[in-house]
C-alpha cells in the first residue's frame, strides 16, 4: 500500500516523530462532519472535535498523533477560503474555548480564551467605556482566529492590526509545551504566531488592550467620489484627522468613472461631546436591529437578495447605491452611529452569503504600496470587466506596515473584491485571480490568507524567498517538528508537492 | 469531467471490469483514483498505465476489520471522495451436482460481506457530505436463482437488495446509488465458460457502466441495455416453468 504519512515532510522531521502508541485505528465515524469555508466555495469532510478545556486540546493532539493524522485549528470558520479547513483529518474547533478569563475595566485589558468572539469582547467592555482597537467587518470571528490571521479594521493605517494590541498570549505547541509570548518574552514566536494562520500552535489565552471611548457613538460622514483618483485623494487628505476610513467601490463602472464609490469617515466623540454616554454605551443600544423598519425579519432578507445576485441585478444595485449616495451624501455634517452599527456592516443582513448559493463566493483582496495602488487597482477593475467577471462588492482601505513575520500589510491600500462562484465560472474566476496576482506581485504587493482561496504556490516563489517567511517556516519546524498542525491553505501554499 | 468526479475508489480493480472502469474514469478526467485489490503486481501495472493520479492499496476484501482504517487512509490520500465502485467479485466453478460450502462461503464473503464492509463506510461518509456516488457491480445472475450457480445468484440478489436499501436510505440526501447488472463480459472470471450470450468486452462494459453511474438519480442499469427487456421476461417466468428450463 502506498500510503504516505501526512505527518512526515522531511527526513529531519521524521527522525523526531515518536512511534505510534498503539496499533492504528480509524477515527470515529460519529465525529465526521462537513466543514465549509465561510464563502461556501470550498467544503471538506473532517473529524471535528470541540474541546472546552486545555486538557481536551491536548487530548486531540494526542489522538491525532496516535492515528497518524494532522490537526487543523478552526475558530468560528469566518475565513472566506480554506484557511480554517483541513479535510480528511482532524478539525480542532475552538468555539467552546469561549471563556473570558479576566477583565480589568480600569485599564481596559481583557484576557480571554481563543474561542471568545469579538462580539463577546465588545459586549464585555463597552459599558465600561472601552472598545477593541481593531475589529473586522463582522463581530462573529473568534479572538484566536483574529490573532492567527492578524486581522485589520477600517483604521489599519492608524492603529495597525489586532496584533499591535495583543499584549501577550499563551500558546500550546504541538510538542506539548506551553509558551507565554509577548514583545519581551519569546518575541520571535509572538511575532510569528500572530498572523501565523494557526500552524505554529494553539492559543490558550490572549491578552488584549482596548481603546477608551467616551461615547457609544461615532460621528460618521459619507463622502461620494467620482473615481479612484478622487477616492485616493480623499483618503490621503483625511488620513490624519479620521479615526476610520473605508471606501465602497462600484466595480461595474468603467472609463472615467472607474473606482467611483462612497467613502465613510468615522471619528470617535471627544469627552463631553455625547450628552448621554452611559446610555449610548449600553450594549442594547449597540445591538444591530433584527428587523427592517421594525417589522420585517432581517433573517429573511437574503432570500430577497438572491434574485439580484447576478450581473444584471448587481449592476443595478451598485449603480443605485452610487447615485443615491451622490444625492444624499457629501453635503457635510454627517450623522452619528453606534460603534457596532458602523463596524459590523457584514452583520446587517444575517446569512447574506446564502444569496450566493449554491456555488458560494470568494473574496480577492490584495495589498498594494501606495505609489502603485492606483494603477494596479484600475487595471484589476478593467481586467474583471474585460473577463465579464465583475465583483459584486469592492471595498477599499488604507494600511500601514506592521512587525509581524507573515504580515499582509503594506504602506498603501487594499482592495477587496467579492466574486460569485458557480460551477460554470469557477475555472474562469480562478484564472482571473491568477491574472490579478501577477499585477500584485509585480507591484510588490501582498495577499491576505484570511481571504485567500485562489493563490497558487508557483506565484508565491518570491514571497517564500523573503527572509521573514524563511524565518517563519524555520519556526514552524522548531515548534511543530511532526508537522501536526496543518490547514488546507498551508498545504496549498507551503508544503512540497 | 461532467459528473464532477475527481476522486474515486475502485475495489476489485486489478483485472476485468474493475480495471477497465479505472482506465475509463482516468480517460474521462478523474484525477485521483484509489485502486484496491489483492494482487499488488496487477495493481502496479494498472497504476502505471493510468499515471500519476492512481494510488494502489493491496487488500483482501474479506479482511473486513481493515476496511474502516484503509477507507479513511485512501480518502485522506485522495483528498476526499466523490465516487466508489465495488467491483470485487468471485464466481467459483462448481459442477451441476456440487455443494461446496467453502466455495459458497467465499462467494458470500467477497460478493456480499466485502461489499457491505466497503459501501457502509462510503454510505456514512456520503450521507454527511450529502453528495457522492456509490456503484455496485452486481449481475443479471441476481435476477433469478439458476441451477448452475445457486450461491453466486443468491450473492448477487443479496447485493442488489442491499444496494436498493442504500438507495432508498441515501437518495433523499443527494447520494446516488447505482446497481449495475452486466450480462456476460469477457473477463478472467468468464474465461473458459461456454454458452455466454451477447458477450461484450470489459472496455465496452466499463464505458457503459461509467455512463450509467453518471445518471444523478441512481437506479439499476443493465449492461448492455438490451439485457433489461430480456431479464424482465426471465424474472416473470413462473417458478414451475423456470425450473424446467436450462437457464
Amino acid at each position: 500500500m502506498s500510503a504516505p504519512n501526512p505527518l512526515v515532510l522531511s527526513s529531519d522531521a521524521a527522525e523526531r516523530v515518536p512511534a505510534p502508541l498503539r496499533e492504528p485505528v480509524p477515527l470515529p465515524a460519529d465525529h465526521l462532519e462537513s466543514v465549509s469555508a465561510w464563502g461556501m466555495s470550498t467544503r471538506v469532510l473532517s473529524h471535528v472535535y470541540r474541546p472546552s478545556t486545555v486538557q481536551g486540546i491536548r487530548h486531540v493532539f494526542t489522538l491525532a498523533r496516535e492515528r497518524g493524522v494532522a490537526v487543523g485549528l478552526r475558530g468560528a470558520g469566518r475565513s472566506y477560503g480554506d484557511a480554517s479547513l483541513l479535510g480528511e483529518n482532524v478539525s480542532l474547533d475552538l468555539t467552546r474555548m469561549n471563556r473570558i478569563l479576566d477583565w480589568d475595566p480600569q485599564a481596559g485589558i481583557i484576557r480571554a480564551q481563543p474561542g471568545v468572539t469579538i462580539r463577546q469582547v465588545w459586549q464585555c467592555a463597552i459599558e465600561d467605556g472601552w472598545w477593541p482597537y481593531v475589529v473586522p467587518g463582522t463581530m462573529f470571528p473568534t479572538l484566536g482566529g483574529c490573532a492567527a490571521m492578524n486581522i485589520h479594521g477600517k483604521n489599519n493605517w492608524k492603529v495597525g492590526p489586532i496584533g499591535d494590541h495583543i499584549q501577550e498570549f499563551e500558546i500550546l505547541l504541538p510538542t506539548g509545551d506551553v509558551r507565554r509570548c509577548s514583545r519581551a518574552e519569546n518575541a520571535d514566536l509572538f511575532h510569528a504566531a500572530i498572523g501565523g494562520f494557526g500552524v505554529l500552535g494553539c492559543f490558550l489565552s490572549i491578552t488584549l488592550e482596548l481603546k477608551r471611548v467616551y461615547s457609544g457613538l461615532l460621528h460618521v460622514e459619507p463622502i461620494p467620489v467620482d473615481n479612484l483618483t478622487e477616492m485616493m485623494r480623499v483618503f490621503e487628505e483625511r488620513m490624519e484627522g479620521a479615526d476610520y476610513l473605508v471606501g465602497w467601490i462600484d466595480c461595474f463602472a468603467g472609463g472615467r468613472e472607474t473606482g467611483r464609490g462612497l467613502i465613510h469617515q468615522a471619528n470617535y466623540l471627544a469627552p463631553g461631546e455625547d450628552p448621554h454616554p452611559a446610555q449610548t454605551l449600553r450594549v442594547q443600544n449597540q445591538e444591530l436591529p433584527d428587523t427592517l423598519f421594525g417589522v420585517f425579519p432581517k433573517g429573511l432578507l437574503w432570500r430577497f437578495m438572491k434574485p439580484f445576485t447576478n450581473n444584471v441585478g448587481m449592476r443595478a444595485v451598485n449603480a443605485a447605491k452610487y447615485h443615491l449616495s451622490r444625492r444624499h451624501g457629501g453635503s457635510g455634517g454627517g450623522h452619528t452611529q453606534s460603534h457596532a452599527g458602523f463596524a459590523f456592516l457584514l452583520d446587517y443582513v444575517p446569512d447574506w452569503k446564502r444569496a450566493y448559493e449554491p456555488g458560494g463566493l470568494i473574496q480577492y483582496q490584495s495589498f498594494i504600496p501606495a505609489a502603485q495602488a492606483h494603477a494596479v487597482f484600475t487595471e484589476q477593475i478593467a481586467l474583471c470587466q474585460r473577463r465579464g467577471l465583475v465583483p459584486y462588492l469592492g471595498v477599499f482601505k488604507r494600511h500601514r506596515p506592521d512587525p509581524f513575520l507573515m504580515t499582509h500589510s503594506v504602506d498603501g491600500y487594499s482592495f477587496a473584491l467579492d466574486f460569485k462562484v458557480t460551477r460554470a465560472n469557477r475555472k474562469q474566476v480562478w484564472g482571473l485571480a491568477a491574472e490579478m496576482d501577477r499585477l500584485v506581485i509585480e507591484a510588490g504587493g501582498r495577499f491576505y490568507f484570511a481571504k485567500d482561496s485562489t493563490l497558487h504556490p508557483a506565484r508565491l516563489e518570491r514571497y517564500r524567498d523573503e527572509e521573514r517567511v524563511r524565518k517563519f517556516l524555520a519556526l514552524k519546524r522548531a515548534c511543530d517538528p511532526e508537522n501536526l498542525l496543518q490547514t488546507e491553505l498551508y498545504r496549498r501554499l507551503f508544503t512540497e508537492k | 469531467m461532467g459528473s464532477g468526479w475527481e476522486r474515486a475508489i475502485i475495489v476489485g480493480a486489478s483485472s476485468g471490469i474493475g480495471a477497465a472502469v479505472a482506465r475509463e474514469l482516468a480517460r474521462q478526467g478523474c484525477r485521483h483514483i484509489g485502486l484496491v485489490a489483492r494482487r499488488e503486481t496487477e495493481l502496479s501495472q494498472l497504476a502505471g498505465e493510468i499515471g500519476e493520479g492512481a494510488r494502489i492499496y493491496a487488500h483482501d476484501v474479506t479482511c473486513y476489520d481493515q476496511v474502516p482504517l484503509l477507507f479513511q487512509q485512501i480518502c485522506r490520500d485522495l483528498g476526499g471522495l466523490d465516487l466508489i465502485i465495488y467491483a470485487a467479485g468471485v464466481m467459483p466453478r462448481i459442477t451441476a451436482e456440487e455443494y461446496a460450502f467453502e466455495k459458497d462461503q467465499s462467494t458470500i464473503r467477497v460478493n456480499v460481506l466485502g461489499a457491505v464492509a466497503w459501501l457502509n463506510e462510503a454510505a456514512q461518509r456520503f450521507a454527511v457530505a450529502q453528495s457522492g456516488t456509490i456503484v455496485g457491480l452486481s449481475s443479471v445472475a441476481g435476477d433469478r436463482g439458476r441451477r448452475g450457480q445457486p450461491v453466486y445468484c443468491a450473492s448477487k440478489a443479496a447485493f442488489d437488495t442491499y444496494l436498493e436499501g442504500l438507495r432508498n436510505r441515501l437518495g433523499r440526501l443527494g447520494v446516488s446509488v447505482v446497481t449495475i447488472k452486466p450480462g456476460p463480459v469477457d473477463t478472467p472470471m468468464t474465461q473458459g465458460l461456454d454458452k455466454l450470450p451477447m458477450l461484450i468486452s470489459a472496455d465496452e462494459a466499463a464505458r457503459q457502466i461509467v455512463a450509467a453511474a453518471r445518471r444523478k438519480t441512481g437506479g439499476i442499469a443493465y449492461v448492455p441495455a438490451k439485457w433489461r427487456p430480456i431479464m424482465f421476461v426471465i424474472r416473470h417466468i413462473p417458478s414451475f416453468l423456470f425450473r424446467k428450463m436450462n437457464i
